[in-house]
């Protein structure tokens, strides 16, 4: 299929095409970051419910580990039918993935506060709701970091599949290289996507160690 | 509900099950070509995960392995072999292969790393050299961790094969990939049906090949506080 003789990457082309490069990365980025925050905003009360509620924390894990389960292409296209080649189509399915790993670090994050400090907390006053909000979610923030770490990682890898339907992203310049026998795209859209999910990484672990300067006294 | 009706109708007519294109030749492919690369990974990756976990060399390597694994796009890995290899068979299966590998090395190598010191030492001071602890103590004793490696690839590598398609393959990923391209809906819809059941299926199947592997004594009961 494609030429032998096409190298891996021509720099002319990328050289022409860096406003079309940028505005794939931000698609990619914008898709990502809106899937993490929405995971967030809702694994954290389904994490807290489910810590509160312990009946609830099985049949929550189970119905995210099945649509974990489900690939993305087979997600994406349940979906289609019902909403069509748009944003929320890609969107749906990547927040739903996040689900798994966020409900499950949230729970973690709340199981690893050490009951002497609840009861310290409720001794000297504090409601439920403030405990949870002052005292128990900031010491779960390591915990639930490290799954927004994860998260935004698969994310990215997955947001390339959406593509397929026409929501631009680093996976359209994949899909380019692919359709028109041209392994610059290609390359440069792996490539990429790879630097973004490694910088996220190492992006996270920093922003975990600034959040909780705590950790660092106690090591 | 009429577009229910015609997913119903499309399962329902026998054309849609027989022939080279039909679900059931299709489905046979799917599995075919995900059980192929599952076994040559497994061939790759556990001697290597075991013998680095058994050395306790390479832990830097073992462990970033998978990092490296989740950092790559399965989806560029397709069309990047296709890119190498050619369209067809052949691109999809290098990348099952190579997608299946780093997850059952990390949980290799952390299986054997994690086994108590105490029973390894036990284990060569009751004279077992270090091949016969690695097999008789070792082995059975990483167990649950190492098929838990087994079943994350194996459930990644049938549901990745479904992008398979984009490359000219087939797999029950046609139906979705041929249905976008047409926008045959329906056809998107089966399929995404068809995929989900597999996975789930593939699931739940290595979730019982673990169960019938793992020695009784080492079950852990699921947590749940």
């Amino acid at each position: 299929m494609l030429a032998v003789s096409d190298p891996w990457i021509r720099w002319a082309w990328v050289r022409d095409h860096g406003d079309l490069i940028r505005s794939r990365v931000g698609e990619h980025l914008q898709l990502t970051v809106i899937t993490v925050a929405l995971g967030l905003v809702i694994a954290i009360p389904l994490g807290v419910a489910c810590f509160r509620w312990k009946r609830l924390y099985p049949p929550v894990l189970g119905v995210a580990g099945v649509i974990y389960t489900i690939p993305s292409l087979a997600l994406l296209a349940f979906l289609i039918p019902i909403t069509g080649l748009t944003k929320t189509t890609s969107i749906i399915p990547l927040v739903s993935y996040t689900l798994l790993i966020l409900v499950r670090n949230v729970v973690a994050g709340l199981q690893s506060v050490p009951e002497e400090v609840r009861e310290s907390a409720t001794g000297m006053g504090y409601s439920p709701a403030r405990r949870l909000l002052q005292i128990e979610l900031p010491l779960a923030v390591p915990a639930i970091m490290a799954g927004v770490r994860i998260t935004t990682v698969t994310t990215i890898g997955l947001v390339t599949v959406t593509s397929l339907i026409g929501q631009g992203g680093l996976g359209q310049l994949i899909l380019d290289g692919l359709y028109r026998d041209f392994r610059t795209p290609l390359v440069v859209g792996t490539g990429l996507a790879i630097a973004l999910s490694a910088a996220a990484d190492v992006g996270f672990l920093g922003l975990e160690k600034l959040l909780t300067p705590w950790a660092k006294a106690r090591r | 509900m009429s577009f229910l009706a015609d997913v119903v109708h499309f399962l329902t007519t026998s054309a849609h099950w027989w022939g080279t294109e039909g679900i059931l030749h299709r489905s046979q492919d799917h599995l075919l070509m995900s059980a192929a690369a599952l076994v040559t990974a497994m061939v790759i990756a556990l001697p290597l995960g075991l013998v680095l976990g058994h050395t306790g060399r390479g832990g830097f390597v073992a462990i970033n392995l998978s990092n490296l694994g989740r950092a790559v796009p399965s989806f560029a890995i397709i069309v990047l072999m296709a890119s190498i290899v050619g369209i067809g068979a052949e691109p999809a299966y290098v990348a099952l292969v190579a997608l299946a590998v780093p997850p059952m090395v990390t949980n290799a190598y952390t299986a054997i790393r994690g086994v108590d010191d105490e029973v390894k030492e036990s284990a060569t001071g009751m004279g077992l050299t270090g091949l016969q602890v690695l097999r008789r103590v070792e082995v059975p004793m990483g167990l649950p961790l190492i098929m838990a490696g087994v079943r994350t690839s194996g459930v990644q590598v049938v549901a990745t094969a479904t992008l398979a398609a984009l490359v000219g393959w087939g797999g029950l990923g046609r139906y979705i990939v041929d249905g976008i391209a047409t926008r045959n809906f329906v056809s998107v819809f089966v399929g995404a049906l068809l995929v989900a059941a597999l996975s789930l299926a593939t699931e739940a199947g290595l979730a019982a090949l673990q169960r019938a592997v793992v020695p009784r004594g080492l079950v852990v009961a699921p947590e749940i506080d």
